[in-house]
């Protein structure tokens, strides 16, 4: 089986969000750039166990630019057999799934992964924005992904509760928690990584859906208000009275 | 300007419903579409928050994306809507990407407000640590907005139902079963969430958290550790690799307050965390803190809360 996974570089879980150039952009000073978790613990896991039992090959591939490859490098020493950058900035989800569906038409998959979300932009677009690029089926959220011959049985969140379904090959998929465990590469996958392909290939040309003009950070939290544990009337009266929300 | 909201009915028609009409309402002439078995009198009721009609598929049961996708492009052609509007929950990431592949319409996926002056609408990025502004280029648009993020607003209006023909075509995703928690909230629509941490110290204790949240009817919770040592299921995971949550209240009950936590939760209007120790972290992005042993406290506000309940 050929399988396609959508790797994102995410901004390290702890990082300070902050913005520069008027607010206009992501102030990338000392932040630590990580594989975006949703890609890496899920989509690209489950795709090497199946690796691992059917046979195949996994191959990544990252829209982004030359300073991504160190993070596609660690997705390779997870595991994966060659990666591909398309050199261009991820301009919106629209432009991302177009590079990505692109090179998917030309190379022929039998499934394609990507993680539920990134964590910075939490959009949840570019998995099902590939599929209909490839007028393929698109299971989001998926929870439990096994393949039996040419037909995928998947468990996907739904409306606060849990939908199996099954679908036939090829067809796309997003990847949410359960999916399967994160593993930590070893020294012997750092080694393979640093000679693994990694093929850089030039963008198409996609028109602008959407574009990001600013961005704000909440406001502050004034100070929280200490209450008595022996006086839970009293929240309880706050909450009524001045938080309105009960 | 003709405005198309899109409504998932499978389990009946809910506030998300009244807000994403609401919220279509205030950008123009909204049409609704949906699919499934629904009564018509449910469907006449989105009528009391703006829609002006409602377009149904009765056939269309358990629809695929693909399906819901050519429903949903059908309808907006027959009404010439440039503006279609979903409720952020797990079908519209399923089917909003598509449709916005299809008819080449800008996706704004988490919206929380109404566009503002400049025509950008704001987004919830960074799992709840900033906020987005969004331009959209194309001439037609595509709106996901996040649950709980607007007033549903009853106008007393009232709305046509008609019977439409969605062209869907065949289904490639076959559902199988569907399950869903038997009279629980679901914890992405709840306006109260009660939410635990490691500091219950184990599965046997949730019962404390039970209480409160029925006393509340409030939607439980946890921490990461707590789902994946197995103390509770996976869909009540909530932060940064959860899911995010905007309740009007968040109770949290022995969880430190680790920043991949908060980025779940921020989003929260009011915040009250109980910790045995005042240094948690948690306090920072509170409201309400109370220093103290969750399974003194959370008995004693359960018995507050329907002393309160009896008397209101
Ligand atoms: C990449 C990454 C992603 C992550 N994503 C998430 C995520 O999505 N969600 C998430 O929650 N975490 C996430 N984490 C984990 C996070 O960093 C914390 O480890 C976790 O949130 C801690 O859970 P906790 O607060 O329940 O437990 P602890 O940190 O162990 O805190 C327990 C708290 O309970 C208090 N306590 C103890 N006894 C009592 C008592 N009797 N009464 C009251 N209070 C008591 C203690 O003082 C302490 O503050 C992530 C971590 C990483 C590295
Ligand atoms: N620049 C990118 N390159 C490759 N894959 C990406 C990129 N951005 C997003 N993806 C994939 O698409 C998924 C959903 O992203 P998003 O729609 O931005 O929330 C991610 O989890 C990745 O698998």
């Amino acid at each position: 089986m050929k399988i396609l996974v959508g790797i994102s570089k995410s901004p390290d879980t702890t990082s300070k969000i902050a913005f520069t150039d008027g607010n206009s952009k992501f102030d990338e000073n000392g932040v630590q750039y990580i594989v975006n978790p949703y890609d890496e613990w899920y989509a690209l896991v489950r795709a090497l166990e199946l690796k691992e039992t059917i046979g195949g090959t996994v191959t990544i591939i990252t829209v982004g630019a030359a300073a991504d490859e160190a993070v596609i490098r660690k997705a390779l020493a997870i595991g994966a057999d060659e990666a591909v950058r398309v050199d261009a900035d991820p301009k919106d989800a629209y432009y991302t799934a177009a590079q990505i569906a692109d090179y998917a038409k030309s190379n022929g998959f039998d499934l394609i992964l990507t993680g539920k979300e990134t964590i910075q932009y939490n959009g949840s677009q570019v998995g099902g924005m590939i599929a209909e690029a490839l007028d393929m089926p698109f299971v989001s959220l998926a929870t439990k992904l096994d393949v039996d011959g040419t037909t995928l049985k998947l468990e996907k969140e739904y409306l606060g509760g849990i939908q199996s379904v099954e679908v036939t090959l090829p067809a796309v998929v997003s990847c949410a928690k359960g999916m399967a465990e994160q593993r930590i590469p070893n020294m012997r996958g750092i080694m393979a990584a640093r000679t693994k392909p990694l093929t850089v290939i030039p963008a198409v040309q996609v028109e602008d859906l959407t574009s990001f003009t600013g961005y704000t950070t909440p406001p502050a939290k004034s100070s929280v208000k200490l209450i008595d544990p022996n006086n839970m009337d009293e929240l309880v009266a706050l909450l009524h009275n001045e938080a309105k929300v009960i | 300007m003709s405005v198309l909201v899109y409504i998932n009915s499978a389990h009946g028609i809910g506030k998300n419903a009244f807000e994403t009409v609401t919220y279509g309402k205030k950008l123009g002439d909204v049409t609704v579409v949906t699919n499934g078995n629904v009564d018509d009198a449910s469907l006449a009721k989105l009528g009391e928050y703006g829609a002006s009609k409602v377009l149904v598929d009765k056939t269309l049961v358990d629809a695929d994306d693909q399906q819901l996708t050519r429903l949903i492009a059908n309808a907006a052609d027959q009404v010439g809507a440039n503006t279609i509007v979903f409720s952020h929950d797990h079908v519209a990431k399923n089917v909003a990407p598509r449709l916005s592949v299809r008819l080449k319409a800008g996706l704004v996926s988490g919206a929380i407000a109404l566009p503002d002056a400049d025509g950008t609408i704001k987004v919830n990025v960074f799992s709840g640590k900033a906020f987005g502004s969004v331009k959209v280029n194309s001439a037609k648009k595509i709106i996901s907005l996040l649950p709980n993020s607007i007033q549903p607003e009853n106008i007393g209006g009232s709305a046509t139902v008609e019977a439409f023909a969605g062209n869907a075509g065949d289904a490639k995703v076959k559902v199988l079963s569907t399950k869903q928690p038997e009279g629980e909230i679901p914890l992405p629509e709840a306006e109260l969430v009660v939410s635990a941490g490691r500091g219950l110290k184990g599965p046997e204790n949730w019962g404390i958290v039970e209480d409160l949240a029925k006393a509340l009817g409030a939607a439980t919770a946890c921490s990461r550790p707590v789902s994946d040592i197995g103390w509770r299921p996976h869909h009540e995971h909530v932060g940064q690799t959860g899911i995010a949550i905007r309740p009007n209240l968040y109770i949290a009950a022995g969880i430190s307050g680790a920043i991949q936590h908060l980025a779940g939760v921020n989003g929260s209007k009011v915040i009250v965390v109980i910790n045995t120790d005042p240094e948690a972290p948690f306090f920072k992005a509170a409201d309400y803190g109370v220093v103290g042993d969750a399974f003194e406290v959370l008995p004693k506000l359960t018995e507050a809360i329907k002393k309160f309940k009896a008397s209101n």
